[in-house]
């Protein structure tokens, strides 16, 4: 494959664009560089070979600044930091205490059982200071770094919401993996938790409240229940910020007022249950999910890879397949495992847990695969560079 | 000279090949090595052992000497050739599949 430099050697003169996808997997992670055509592809030697690495992603204010979360069941958590868009790495602070006296949470099996932290599932660098960046960690709690990912500090009124000691795990653990700036309110942040449900701060996160009403969960005997729904992702396009989309355990919602209700647009989908959603970075009406048989069967159904697309803001679906397996398929694709770029034509990518990393760069009419046979893909991020 | 010998993952963060050579003043102790360890490689910091209660961590082993330390006091001396140097201190992962 081409290099880097080949793959951006363009005509003197004219400018040049380009994508860095950032791809987490369970034993390292890479780095695919393409030019704006993205039809060649240059892919990195792993980075952190043998580690999970749960998420990858640049920060907005300054594209060569990259963050990675680097975990163990042995090692624990590590930080890695990179100031030249994932060529070279260092490590940076990885203390994460949960502030004051922890308490507890619900267990599996009902039960009380201590706040201990695991890992960090996502993190959601400043849109404005490349310095500042939050971490959303296992069991659920959210910290930010304001000093280059060196300390890291609890904002504690999340876990501290008098629901808290109710929260309980989902099969993955509970995780905090869905971090959203918003960008047209100052203060405000979204969080998702698995499986406690959605919360909103209007202060920059000093305070939090549930938005989770519309929300339904098979196994929750109140139908109006505040917490304990599993929401797997939330996305939200930066024109209409009130507007969010989830996929949920099960049910494909959406929400036109900041969380405060949400509706179903399951419509026509084969099944509603799957993990991630993103939308197209210049149509907010445009989204793209990936139904999951079910949570039973972590794979995708009839054997067949299909994206499902809505141009419609959910409800009304079309299968993209064209360039995906359409047989003897049964791969997942997980929460964080897809994303979309910003060229005028608008790239959407994904990685699944057989380690493929498919692109497209017509908005999801045909698909490639940039890589078949990376580790099990735990997150996708892509960096529109210009 | 303490000899320190890492598992693979923690050499490769720390950016060392072989053995780590440590000098550590006093009495020669895991916590004395450890806390060594960790001023000269800042990055190990929580990787051996958690750093709000400084409890090994589950999954690591301490030996040397063909002796299993694990669960020995963390401020109890360590065999002689290990204060001398003639023997390493082994810092092990749980061996696992996948």
């Amino acid at each position: 494959m081409a290099g880097w430099a080949e793959c951006l050697a363009a005509v003197e003169g004219v400018p040049v664009s380009g994508v860095r996808v950032l791809v987490g997997t369970r034993k390292g992670a890479f780095v695919l560089t393409s030019d704006g055509k993205r039809d060649q592809w240059a892919v990195s030697q792993p980075h952190f070979p043998g580690w999970e690495i749960y998420h990858v992603k640049g920060s907005p204010a300054n594209p060569d600044r990259v963050w990675a979360s680097q975990s163990s069941g042995w090692f624990g958590q590590v930080i890695q930091r990179s100031d030249d868009g994932g060529a070279t790495w260092a490590p940076v602070g990885n203390k994460f205490s949960y502030d004051g006296t922890p308490g507890t949470h619900l267990w599996y099996d009902g039960t009380p059982h201590p706040w201990e932290f695991a890992r960090v599932w996502h993190l959601e660098p400043s849109r404005d200071d490349p310095d500042t960046v939050y971490a959303g960690v296992e069991d659920a709690g959210l910290f930010r770094s304001t000093d280059g990912g060196q300390q890291w500090q609890e904002l504690p009124g999340l876990r501290m919401h008098k629901s808290g000691p109710s929260w309980q795990p989902g099969a993955g653990g509970m995780c905090l993996h869905t971090i959203i700036l918003d960008p047209a309110t100052p203060g405000r942040i979204y969080a998702a938790i698995s499986a406690a449900g959605a919360f909103r701060s209007d202060d920059a996160g000093e305070t939090w409240q549930p938005v989770n009403h519309g929300l339904h969960s098979e196994g929750i005997p109140d139908p109006d229940a505040e917490v304990g729904h599993c929401v797997h992702r939330i996305a939200q396009h930066p024109a209409r910020p009130s507007v969010l989309y989830m996929q949920k355990h099960w049910d494909v919602m959406r929400s036109d007022d900041a969380g405060d209700s949400w509706h179903e647009i399951s419509g026509n989908l084969p099944t509603d249950f799957g993990f991630p959603i993103d939308v197209h970075a210049h149509d907010p009406q445009t989204i793209y999910v990936v139904p999951i048989t079910s949570d039973s069967h972590h794979f995708v159904p009839e054997g067949k890879l299909r994206v499902y697309r809505s141009r419609t803001g959910g409800d009304e679906w079309e299968a993209l397949t064209n360039g995906l397996p359409q047989q003897n398929c049964y791969v997942n694709v997980l929460r964080d495992a897809m994303a979309v770029d910003s060229l005028d034509d608008c790239g959407i990518y994904f990685g699944t847990s057989g380690g493929q990393v498919y692109v497209s760069a017509d908005a999801g009419d045909n698909w490639t695969p940039i890589v078949r046979d990376l580790p099990a893909v735990l997150s996708v991020e892509v960096q529109t560079l210009s | 000279m303490i000899r320190v010998v890492l598992p693979a993952h923690l050499r490769a963060l720390a950016r060392v090949d072989g053995e780590v050579e440590l000098q550590v003043a006093g009495t020669v102790t895991q916590q004395s090595v450890l806390d060594a360890l960790e001023a000269s490689f800042p990055m190990l910091r929580g990787t051996i052992r958690d750093q709000d209660s400084g409890r090994r961590r589950a999954f690591v082993r301490f030996f040397a000497c063909e002796q299993d330390l694990s669960h020995e006091q963390p401020d109890a001396p360590l065999p002689e050739p290990v204060a001398t140097g003639a023997e390493p201190y082994l810092i092990v992962g749980a061996m696992a599949g996948g």
